[in-house]
């Protein structure tokens, strides 16, 4: 039975300071950049108006924000902190630290390119760099699934199956400085949602001293990463769970994607964040002129859902990997080539191509889903592409 | 802030490695024989050995076993193979001599 609601009007950023402040972490460490920088001012509004009991730590930097984040989970604490580009990247050592000491750490990330050329824009380049450091990452198409990710990052991150810190992705300025009505819950019903947070591991229990990030080498590291590797494997299950129980508290059902016009469809198109909205429009389109399309939301990255993915994609004949990021690896972006290693043991399998797009915050229209659209035609005639990576929207 | 009983219990039996690395028995550092690490062994002939102590008070761990003022040994949990004490032994006396370890720790 769905909750009681109340309609506002709020940015992105606004959206994830609202949701931090109903989750009343008890430490927060950050530091300003843009564009996440309304995130952590809205929210050390909240501390100075006394609405939140968090101890707010104004770091110097963001390697020292999610250092101070770490500390403040390995007592215990429920700890959160908030970057944007050069800033996850400045805390890219201490990344692999919170997610290999276990700890729930939730982060809201607003995308952003990462330099050079300096840049302040959109685009995956930031969280897609910090694929393998051992965190659960969730992508939001818009300020209501900043919110909702937000709030169900924090159960997800703290299950005792799982215990790996979760970053929550939203797109920088598209959503985290456009306005949208989205329906918030009341502090009360989030609180209940996460419940009182026991840590599995504290510092500072004195009646049972431990000790936390010993030296491990030969004999013992090799064994601790197969346990953060199985954690990331058992985080499917929870973030299902989470997804369902969220859903019934607010009727907005969370799995690991959504799909669009997609049973019926020959060719699908995948894409993360706020360019599904965009793409939406584009398949009803494209549909219209007689190109049987889909759309395919990715919401979960880690852990990738390959499974669950092949088993809506098969029998599709072509798919559209869009890629906001160049992994610069010479074999097409991160998802793409996460897409096509999930098919690769089937005997028959879609073809793949990609598209990477929006690099810097470069607009992505109809336009360009025209071109997306035509190419898939030829495809479907010819029966294999012309090229498989394209970059989308450069000027070539 | 305490951990809760049934948690810290639960880690406590969970498997031979608590997540994390996260040692939970206080002061187990004791246990940790480090002359897993070593790669040529020291071998000490008692015969040959004037009991001059150089390689006691070169030896930087300490695994140089001593009693009443003469050798005795050595002690293999602790000794990372370093070779100063082979070094420093006399030339003429050569009581200590460096061999391949092939094994783990005796």
């Amino acid at each position: 039975m769905a909750v009681k609601m109340t309609r506002m009007t709020l940015t992105g950023n606004q959206a994830v300071a609202l949701a931090m402040k109903q989750i009343n972490p008890d430490v927060v460490a950050a530091y300003p950049i843009t564009p996440q920088t309304e995130v952590v001012q809205t929210f050390s509004e909240y501390v100075a108006n006394g609405e939140v009991v968090t101890e707010f730590v104004t770091a110097e930097s963001e390697h020292s924000a999610m250092s101070a984040a770490i500390g403040a989970a390995a007592a215990g604490a429920r700890a959160m902190t908030a970057t944007s580009s050069q800033g996850l990247a400045l805390m890219w050592e201490m990344l692999y630290i919170a997610s290999s000491y276990r700890l729930p750490i939730v982060m809201p990330v607003v995308n952003r390119a990462l330099s050079g050329p300096i840049n302040i824009h959109c685009d995956h380049s930031d969280a897609m760099g910090a694929r393998d450091a051992g965190w659960i990452q969730l992508y939001s198409e818009n300020p209501q699934e900043a919110y909702d990710n937000l709030i169900q990052a924090v159960r997800i991150a703290e299950d005792r199956r799982v215990l790996l810190p979760v970053m929550v992705c939203q797109d920088g300025f598209i959503t985290s400085h456009g306005l949208e009505n989205l329906e918030v819950l009341d502090d009360a019903v989030v609180r209940e949602f996460l419940g009182e947070y026991r840590a599995a591991i504290t510092l500072l229990d004195k009646d049972r001293p431990i000790t936390m990030g010993p030296l491990a080498l030969q004999d013992y590291y090799f064994e601790f990463k197969v346990q953060q590797a199985e954690a990331m494997r058992r985080a499917p299950e929870v973030i299902e769970e989470v997804g369902q129980a969220f859903g019934q508290l607010s009727s907005r059902q969370y799995g690991f994607f959504e799909t669009y016009q997609l049973e019926d469809a020959e060719a699908a198109i995948v894409a993360l964040g706020s360019t599904a909205g965009t793409a939406r429009v584009a398949v009803d389109r494209l549909r219209r002129d007689g190109l049987k399309v889909g759309l395919l939301k990715l919401r979960v990255f880690r852990p990738f859902p390959a499974t669950r993915l092949v088993e809506v994609l098969t029998g599709k004949a072509v798919v559209a990997v869009l890629d906001r990021a160049e992994s610069l690896s010479g074999m097409g972006g991160p998802v793409f080539t996460e897409f096509r290693s999930a098919f690769y043991d089937l005997s028959s399998r879609p073809l793949f191509v990609n598209y990477i797009y929006g690099l810097g915050g470069r607009d992505i229209g109809l336009d360009e889903f025209h071109r997306v659209g035509s190419d898939l035609r030829k495809i479907l005639a010819e029966g294999k592409p012309r090229q498989i990576i394209s970059y989308l929207g450069a000027r070539l | 802030m305490r951990m809760p009983a049934k948690v810290y219990n639960e880690l406590a039996a969970s498997s031979e490695l608590p997540p994390a690395g996260v040692i939970l028995d206080p002061g187990n550092a004791e246990q940790y024989q480090t002359g897993d690490w070593r790669s040529e062994r020291p071998v000490w002939n008692a015969e040959a050995c004037i009991h001059c102590l150089r390689c006691w008070v070169y030896c930087p761990e300490g695994a140089v076993r001593v009693e009443n003022g003469r050798v005795t040994g050595i002690d293999y949990d602790h000794c990372k193979g370093c070779g100063i004490c082979a070094h420093e032994c006399p030339p003429k006396t050569q009581a200590i001599v460096m061999t391949r370890e092939t094994g783990r720790s005796a």
